[in-house]
């Protein structure tokens, strides 16, 4: 169907902008980019042992992801995970155990490169279809846990107390945000990943009156993101991951910049605060 | 006098020998109370003295490590937090505020808001309330629920002290309006609110409970407060056969010293826990400034109040 790859290339990467988008909102929400950071770093485990023990490549991604997710909750919960050092630390040693894993296995010959920043030419019809199919699933599986994640973004303990389940939409959160890395690695790449999910969803904060109309903003700001990208690393020869964090990068700075839109923000500030002050 | 309390009736939460345990160390223990439809009871202590704890056991957010909690089958929550802090990341509007843990009729949310006198913030960001305006935001969420139970956790902070009367009327006339039952924290040890049904004085345990002294027929009272404020406000007097020490240890009134209190080590005369006993034998209640009992520094505490009003 699309036998060219740039026109899959493309059709995968819109696919996944609009999957991470309210994926992306909820990690700056809860502020957890190093969260995100650590999960995604532990995907270049989870290939090593995919060729290891010559699995699936994104089924071990996702496991490895969900693996090192749970132990990260669990030492959050016991609070022994209380610092960003801890987090970056572990961040930075799930990489390294990866790539000396891989620097291990001579028998092997892998595209460290593709795994790292992306790569589009080795986007495949069959990635596609896991791409827009586990896409779709995120998507449904975010609409459904919506209330409850929202609820204990906002407070856990307001949640709980008033009937939601604020662990259990923890748990899915985590499991869907390990989905997402392994969808995500062939196209931004691991070390990029992060990016991806935190710059659109930062950049729509600014037009957002809702948590909805942000997260569904993300996702559109996200597949501008990826088209530009793409045009970018097609036209210049780079590598896909970090073209399209540029695009991501691009826009921020766009969004940041005065046109109008502030003073309006700033005038229904003073109307809505006028009586009292 | 509404009368909302059937005999019949279960209460809506009933804690008994209640304790709650984290990392080694009774954060609260042996706590027993129940709150019915209509009824208010507020837990009074000084910080970190176990009243969030109790409250979230209270509602289930805790588990209890020892004694039990009963809640009625099917209990509707409403908890306003004692934080709660809003990350400017989320574009969160009063309005969108209110349905965050449940569906509501556009309708609920506008009585809800009314009633808590902020209709035209209905559409400004949380971000930009001030507390007094974020505490009401709050309440109104908590209320649109309809909840049996209504939790609030130290909902004057931050607020000066004619908002404190404001919110408190709001309360009593919440209470009044559904017959919902009310848990109250505060951290003033003297003044609470008048329509206040039983006080629990806690310390890592029940030091002492009762009612509040209504004031508002009290011409001292009434100078100090205005006629306002003495209408909504009461007096509690503390009734402790024990003094919390410094270091953390109980000082029985029989002169020993234990590292934990309980209403049946042997160091009690009657009931520990009771208010007011006509037997009561005050020559044994030993007093310090740091003891949370009102009977030193409850004139130095109007004395503040009448500070902070002006
Ligand atoms: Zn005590
Ligand atoms: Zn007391
Ligand atoms: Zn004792």
């Amino acid at each position: 169907m699309f036998d060219d790859f740039f026109t899959r290339a493309l059709v995968a990467g819109i696919g996944l902008a609009i999957t991470v988008g309210p994926l992306g909102c909820f990690v700056i929400w809860r502020r957890m980019a190093y969260f995100g950071d650590t999960m995604a770093h532990s995907a270049l485990l989870g290939v090593a042992l995919s060729l290891l023990f010559n699995l699936n490549l994104m089924l071990s991604v996702f496991i490895v992801a969900a693996v090192v997710s749970l132990l990260l909750l669990l030492l959050q919960k016991r609070g022994a995970l209380s610092t960003d050092a801890l987090l970056g630390i572990l961040s930075h040693s799930a990489l390294s155990i990866g790539l000396v894993m891989v620097a291990f296995m001579t028998w092997v010959r892998i595209d460290l490169v593709g795994f790292l920043f992306g790569d589009i030419l080795a986007v495949s019809e069959a990635d596609i279809d896991l791409v827009w199919g586990g896409g779709i699933l995120v998507l449904f599986a975010i609409v459904y846990l919506w209330r409850p994640l929202l609820a204990s973004t906002v407070n856990p303990e307001l949640a709980e107390a008033e009937g939601l389940q604020p662990e259990r939409a923890r748990l899915y959160f985590m499991l869907l945000m390990a989905l997402v890395i392994a969808i995500a690695m062939k196209i931004v790449g691991i070390l990029l990943i992060t990016s991806l999910l935190i710059i659109p969803a930062a950049t729509a904060r600014r037009f957002a009156t809702s948590p909805e109309i942000m997260a569904v903003l993300a996702s559109v700001i996200g597949a501008l993101a990826v088209t530009g990208g793409l045009f970018g690393s097609l036209h210049f020869d780079t590598p896909s991951g970090p073209s399209i964090v540029v695009a991501a990068m691009g826009l921020f700075v766009l969004s940041l910049l005065p046109f109008g839109r502030k003073g309006e923000i700033e005038t229904a500030i003073h109307s809505t605060h006028g009586g009292h002050h | 006098m509404l009368n909302f309390r059937d005999p019949d009736q279960k209460p809506l939460v009933l804690l008994n020998n209640a304790g709650v345990r984290r990392g080694g160390r009774w954060l609260v223990r042996g706590v027993e109370f129940s709150i019915s439809r209509g009824e208010i009871v507020t837990l009074i202590g000084p910080n970190g003295s176990g009243k969030s704890t109790t409250a979230k056991a209270a509602i289930g957010v805790l588990k209890p490590d020892e004694g039990w909690v009963e809640r009625k089958p099917g209990l509707r929550v409403g908890y306003v937090p004692q934080k709660l802090a809003i990350d400017w990341t989320l574009p969160l509007t009063v309005e969108r505020l209110m349905t965050l843990t449940g569906p509501l009729k556009g309708r609920e949310i506008e009585e809800a808001l009314h009633s808590t006198g902020i209709a035209h913030l209905a559409r400004a960001e949380v971000q930009h309330l001030s507390g007094g305006e974020f505490q009401r935001a709050l309440l109104a969420r908590a209320i649109a629920r309809k909840p049996d139970l209504l939790v609030l956790d130290e909902p004057v902070q931050g607020v000066d002290f004619s908002g404190e009367i404001a919110l408190y009327d709001l309360i009593k006339s919440i209470r009044n309006q559904t017959g919902c039952g009310i848990l109250l924290i505060s951290h003033d040890l003297h003044v609470v609110m008048a329509e206040t049904d039983t006080v629990i004085c806690l310390n890592g345990h029940v030091c002492c409970r009762g009612t509040p002294q209504v004031v508002s027929q009290s011409p001292e009272y009434l100078k100090l407060f205005g006629s306002r404020a003495a209408k909504t406000l009461a007096v509690y007097s503390h009734d402790h056969d024990h003094t919390h020490l410094p270091d953390g240890r109980v000082l029985h009134a029989d002169g020993s010293i234990t590292e934990h209190c309980h209403p049946d080590d042997g160091h009690h005369h009657g009931a520990h826990a009771e208010h007011g006993h006509a037997d009561h034998d005050h020559a044994d209640h030993v007093h310090d400034p740091d003891c949370g009992c009102g009977h030193q520094s409850r004139l130095q505490g109007l004395g503040n109040k009448e500070t902070r009003r002006v």
